[in-house]
């Protein structure tokens, strides 16, 4: 049974706000910061009922991350808000050494990573973000597919202990998770049943596996689609069960595909179970100015992309 | 004995210390870590209030943080003095396996450490964090953060510097080591810096000079004077004047010895101007 239903259109961001606002009701030891973007990362709602525990650090993200880390040391369990560029290889050194060395419990909230950014081109649109977090000892990596599951996974990361990247975007996207599905740190998700082909989504490229899914469906392909929102620690178990029936993998992301989800699920085959991988990424490229949907396109990151990737995967069987 | 000699007594025992240590791996930093010896000692056997057994949130005590973490010596050297692990303990420093890490970091669970520092610039903005999370908890300790001068050049600083002084936090006392030396020369050499007092006093501190930062009285009398102006919404910063090497004679006057060990016979030579006060380790 397919486990997904198209709820309407709504972005992650929300998501992260909601979840956030909800912690602050809930969680008294959860505070945020931000570098200068509180409507990007829609934080108002948390401000406006949270002002103590809410601290503007304006456009200094090095200081920011090592506020973070400061603040974990009286008990505090802080949110970072700003673009996943700036959230990551902006301030790398910082997050290495006063988080993920130091093992503090900061979380690490990315939003507008990736090409769906948009018309503010390159600069801002970060796409070699997953590689640089999950390289980090002890870090891990989160990107959500949609507005429900970006909220649950903020409620979960404020209860897990440890450092979280977690990622998430901008543009608005079908709301097709329900929140009965839950939210596993580390647990993948069977959203689509299938036998011929496996495909490993993350982020927005879930849903374009799904509506790749019903077109294969189509052409007499069924696809087992699996939601992989841990990059770090990778779900092994879900992706090597699912490979042992269907015997090829098209994985998916928003991403380079160097230091990607793709890659990480690449070396767990060749080390574990080798089966052919065929990659929906972008192919070591910087993103450009567009709207979000003109650069999935441009950028080989929809679902036909998806399409063309399984029909080649399935010949290499 | 008055509380003054104690407390050079406990520096001469310090000093003996990280001689020894660096020697024995002929490796780390001596020059800076002798030249805050009487600084350190002040803080932790006059100065703060703090617990041990080591507890990693800080509550209700004062907490330190070492932003130069190049001069480890002198805070392993310190905390183990203090209790927080065994004297012994010391002689693993920089070795394979030991907590003792060439920086110091909390990877290891060396208790009295609280956060990672060794890659420059990043020990400000942690403690302005600690800072705050004290006033979120209604914690009325102050939080102590030690800067090198060099260490200025890293723009993290002044990010730190800016925020601190326009959200008031005032439960923080920064020092800085201003010994005039890094590893490629002096500081004003390097990258002259201007005046920091002015550029601190132009970014809302408030600023204390201290002209002789191995005097221990001098210290004790700065800290003293920075904690009167604790909760007046400027965050305070003592610019405490040092000398790279000291109590060494031959390692003074010179950036020298910033990252270098002493060979044998420059470390009998060392610790025959330091007396064993409190027996080596």
């Amino acid at each position: 049974m397919k486990q997904y239903t198209n709820q309407g259109s709504n972005d992650t961001r929300s998501g992260f706000g909601d979840g956030l606002t909800e912690l602050g009701k809930t969680n008294p030891n959860v505070v945020a910061l931000c570098a200068d973007l509180i409507g990007s990362l829609k934080m108002q709602d948390f401000i406006n009922e949270n002002p103590k525990r809410f601290f503007q650090i304006g456009i200094a993200e090095a200081n920011m991350m090592g506020i973070a880390a400061g603040l974990t040391i009286g008990g505090k369990i802080p949110f970072t808000g700003t673009f996943a560029n700036f959230s990551t290889g902006r301030v790398y050194d910082q997050i290495r050494q006063s988080i993920a060395y130091s093992g503090k419990n900061v979380k690490i909230c990315a939003s507008h990573a990736g090409v769906t950014l948009g018309e503010d081109g390159a600069t801002h649109q970060i796409l070699e973000d997953i590689g640089m977090m999950k390289m980090l000892p002890g870090m891990t990596v989160i990107n959500t597919c949609d507005y429900n599951q970006t909220k649950i996974a903020t409620l979960a990361i404020a209860d897990f202990k440890g450092p979280v990247y977690f990622r998430f975007g901008r543009p608005k996207v079908p709301n097709f998770t329900t929140p009965e599905l839950g939210f596993e740190i580390g647990k993948g998700i069977l959203l689509n049943p299938g036998a011929d082909v496996t495909i490993v989504a993350t982020g927005h490229l879930v849903w374009e596996a799904l509506q790749a899914a019903e077109v294969l469906k189509e052409q007499g392909i069924s696809s087992d689609v699996i939601n992989i929102h841990t990059i770090k620690p990778l779900d092994e178990d879900i992706i090597l069960n699912s490979v042992k029936k269907t015997g090829c993998l098209v994985s998916a992301e928003e991403h380079n595909y160097l230091g990607g989800m793709g890659e990480s699920i690449s070396g767990l085959l060749g080390l574990k179970h080798p089966t052919p991988i065929e990659m929906v990424a972008t192919q070591d490229t910087f993103g450009e100015s567009g709207t979000p949907a003109q650069l999935m396109t441009k950028y080989g990151l929809d679902k036909n992309a998806i399409i063309n990737k399984v029909h080649q995967v399935i010949k290499r069987k | 004995m008055s509380n003054i000699e104690t407390l050079e007594n406990i520096s001469f025992q310090v000093r003996r210390d990280i001689l020894r240590m660096v020697h024995k791996v002929n490796s780390g930093h001596p020059g800076g870590s002798l030249g805050c010896v009487e600084f350190f000692v002040s803080l932790y056997f006059n100065f703060m209030e703090t617990r041990v057994p080591f507890e990693m949130n800080g509550k209700n005590e004062d907490i330190f943080f070492l932003s130069n973490g190049h001069i480890s010596p002198v805070f392993y050297s310190v905390l183990a003095r203090k209790g927080y692990f065994p004297v012994e303990e010391l002689n693993t420093f920089r070795l394979i396996d030991s907590r003792l890490q060439g920086h110091p970091t909390t990877h290891e669970g060396l208790p009295g450490i609280r956060v990672a520092s060794g890659s420059l610039g990043q020990g400000l903005s942690v403690a302005i964090g600690a800072a705050q999370a004290k006033k979120l908890n209604n914690d009325p300790n102050t939080v102590f953060v030690l800067l090198g001068d060099g260490e200025l050049q890293e723009g993290q600083n002044w990010e730190a510097l800016m925020y601190a002084a326009a959200k008031g936090v005032d439960n923080l006392i920064a020092t800085v080591d201003l010994n005039g030396k890094q590893i490629d020369g002096t500081t004003d050499d390097v990258l002259h810096m201007g005046d920091i007092a002015q550029k601190f006093k132009a970014f809302g501190w408030e600023v204390i000079s201290l002209k002789e930062g191995n005097s221990i009285k001098l210290i004790i009398e700065s800290l003293s004077s920075a904690k009167l102006k604790l909760g007046k919404h400027k965050p305070i910063v003592i610019l405490m004047e040092t000398e790279m090497g000291n109590g060494v004679d031959f390692m003074m006057h010179t950036h020298a010895w910033h990252g270098k060990a002493p060979n044998d016979e420059q470390l009998q030579n060392a610790l025959a101007q330091n007396e064993e006060t409190l027996g080596d380790y």
